[in-house]
């Protein structure tokens, strides 16, 4: 057991390490010299120069990623061009808006849309079923950023419930904190809601084709209990797997919605980073979002062992 | 065991029999006859028709403004300002921006932009997805380093990897499609990669290496025509996915230049304003949303039809 989470942790360090190769190629995939663009259309060259000298640019590129890298591991991601602060520091400041966003939106998304998947596999090709799955295909295909749009204009315009834009901090009072967020998160789970619903769906109906289903139903389970007990349980593995999965179009959702919110978080900051070509910090959240994928699916692999009493290893 | 004699004619009937994911008459008339196929093509049917005669649908030059005609609603009337300094009275179905721009024009020449870019996504991520999946599958010697490479390029969300890249190449068609394209190609591979290795242990790909083919032909005589089917539905997903990145792309202000007529670009410049002039959002919103459905909807029907496997999994 010890030994296979063991291996499982070692196997993420190739992949850790091409992210971090990737994200350094990200900066010397620019056409063109680096240090003219970072410094901008106006500069001289002197200017030029001295920044190609200070980046370490001038060294060659195996050098330059081996110091970049001993950086990075000693938790060191250089400094902002724009914020003039650590990038550490930048995230450590922004985490708290885009961790609250991104939990309060799991949360919601499997408490709405587990059950949901369950009753449509339940009720396999009735008219909740294809509603379901009707709503699924919507899901996917509206963008983000235009429900927010429309949820903003309904529930925060036209009807007043809920602020438009912004977010307090949760040590500026639990209620507002939760106002603010409530929006933004119901934004997010669509898609989340969408695709966890279509998986639960389709390992539940492949858990109700089992023997031991007919078995429990033979002898009279409540239907509620074969449903709950019997085959979602059974069905557990591959929606704790999307949710792994569903974990990079939540990235990406974040980067969206914080923008249309104003939330002041990770996402928000990645755009501001990017509109003010401020390299260090673009490379840093990048990484820092990697990392987090990538841990999520890790504790996903390990969840299997608890999920499922089959799997040993 | 003695190498099979076949004949050209045996192996084909061979090919066709044993691969079920290969494209057969059969298959070609359950997708015709699938509403969903029906469905979404023919929205994208007639999104293309809107995209190629943008020019004769009413429109005026997108990228023409008006100090006079700004912030109308939809309906109203006002005079646009022509290249030639010709004012000439128009109306404004969609109403217009705050510069004075006719949103319908915009919104008409913007379905050539999410069109061209989720087909060029598409072929791109997919040539290049075959070409590493056909190689990584084949190739044994290079699947454990090129997949590895996979995985780390997967590892970044999306959407990450195409704001980056825009970023530092600066925005135009060609840049936008390549770094909506990169992140797909993980996806692609796998899939190729999948399907090579249950494929390559087929009979007639037996037969073949017997019969001493060179391994290019293998690859892409034998075992690329099989791959056909998933690969449309795969295809069709990306261009769903490249429609939406793409307008996230010029919605954040990191896509094609403000000056080109995008859905995401309108949908930008009407921020704003949103509180007063909501249409400027919406009105692009939906033909983007309607695009995506349409897309996804005949992906669906043509995952239902061409590729009864994967319609099991989800």
């Amino acid at each position: 057991m010890l030994n296979f989470i063991a291996r499982r942790i070692l196997a993420t360090v190739p992949v850790l390490g091409i992210v971090a190769v990737l994200v350094f190629l990200l900066l010397r995939l620019t056409p063109g010299d680096p240090a003219a663009i970072l410094a901008g259309d106006a500069a001289s060259s002197e200017q030029i120069a001295r920044i190609r000298v200070s980046l370490g640019l001038d060294q060659p590129i195996l050098v330059q990623f081996g110091i970049w890298l001993g950086h990075v591991l000693t938790g060191d991601l250089g400094e902002s061009f724009f914020y003039k602060v650590q990038v550490t520091e930048l995230i450590a400041q922004r985490l708290e808006p885009t961790l609250s966003l991104a939990v309060l939106t799991i949360v919601f998304a499997v408490t709405v849309a587990v059950p949901l998947g369950v009753i449509a596999a339940w009720r396999f090709g009735g008219w909740f079923d294809r509603a379901l799955m009707g709503f699924s295909v919507m899901g996917f295909s509206v963008p983000v950023f235009v429900l927010a749009y429309i949820l903003i204009w309904i529930v925060s315009l036209k009807l007043g419930w809920l602020p438009v834009q912004g977010y307090k901090r949760i040590a500026d009072g639990f209620g507002p904190y939760l106002q603010h967020l409530i929006l933004p998160s119901i934004t997010l789970s669509v898609i989340f809601i969408a695709l966890i619903a279509r998986v639960t769906r389709a390992s539940v109906l492949e858990a109700l084709g089992e023997d031991y289903i007919r078995t429990a139903r033979a002898k009279g389970l409540r239907e509620s209990k074969v449903l709950i007990r019997h085959a979602l349980a059974n069905a557990a593995v591959p929606i704790v797997t999307v949710i792994g999965i569903g974990i990079a179009l939540l990235i990406g959702g974040v980067v969206v919605t914080e923008s249309v919110y104003a939330i002041p978080g990770l996402g928000r900051l990645t755009v501001d980073a990017v509109l003010a070509r401020d390299f260090p910090t673009i490379q840093g959240v990048i990484l820092f979002f990697s990392l987090v994928y990538v841990g999520v699916n890790l504790a996903v692999d390990l969840s299997y062992v608890f999920l499922d009493p089959r799997i040993r290893y | 065991m003695p190498a099979p004699q076949l004949n050209a004619n045996e192996m084909e009937t061979l090919s066709v029999e044993s691969a079920d994911v290969r494209i057969t008459e059969s298959a070609w008339q359950r997708v015709k006859k699938s509403w969903s196929v029906r469905m979404g093509g023919a929205a994208l049917l007639l999104l293309l028709l809107i995209a190629v005669s943008a020019p004769w649908l009413g429109t005026v030059d997108p990228t023409l403004f008006d100090a006079a005609s700004r912030d109308l609603v939809p309906g109203g009337r006002g005079e646009i300002t022509t290249l030639d300094g010709e004012i000439i009275k128009h109306k404004f179905w969609f109403g217009s921006d705050s510069f004075g721009r006719d949103i319908y024009s915009r919104v008409m020449y913007g379905t050539r932009v999410s069109l061209a870019v989720a087909v060029l996504a598409a072929l791109l991520s997919l040539a290049f997805g075959i070409v590493c999946g056909l190689s990584a599958g084949y190739l044994r010697w290079l699947d454990g380093i090129l997949m590895r490479f996979m995985d780390g390029l997967m590892a970044i969300p999306a959407i990450l990897i195409a704001i980056a890249l825009v970023a530092m190449w600066r925005g135009s068609l060609t840049t936008v499609v390549i770094a909506i394209a990169i992140p797909e190609i993980p996806r692609v591979t796998r899939l190729v990669r999948s399907l090579v290795l249950s494929i390559r242990e087929e009979p007639y790909v037996e037969a073949a290496v017997a019969l001493g083919t060179p391994t290019w032909k293998i690859m892409f005589w034998h075992i690329l025509p099989n791959t056909i089917a998933p690969l449309v539905v795969q295809g069709t997903y990306i261009c769903a996915a490249a429609i939406l990145v793409e307008a996230i792309l010029s919605f954040l202000g990191v896509g094609l230049p403000p000056s080109i007529p995008t859905w995401g670009n309108i949908m930008a410049e009407g921020r704003s304003q949103f509180n007063e002039y909501p249409h400027n959002i919406f009105i692009p919103g939906v033909f983007l949303a309607i695009t995506v459905l349409a897309v996804n909807i005949l992906g669906d029907g043509l995952r239902d039809t061409l590729d009864p496997k994967m319609a099991k999994r989800v």
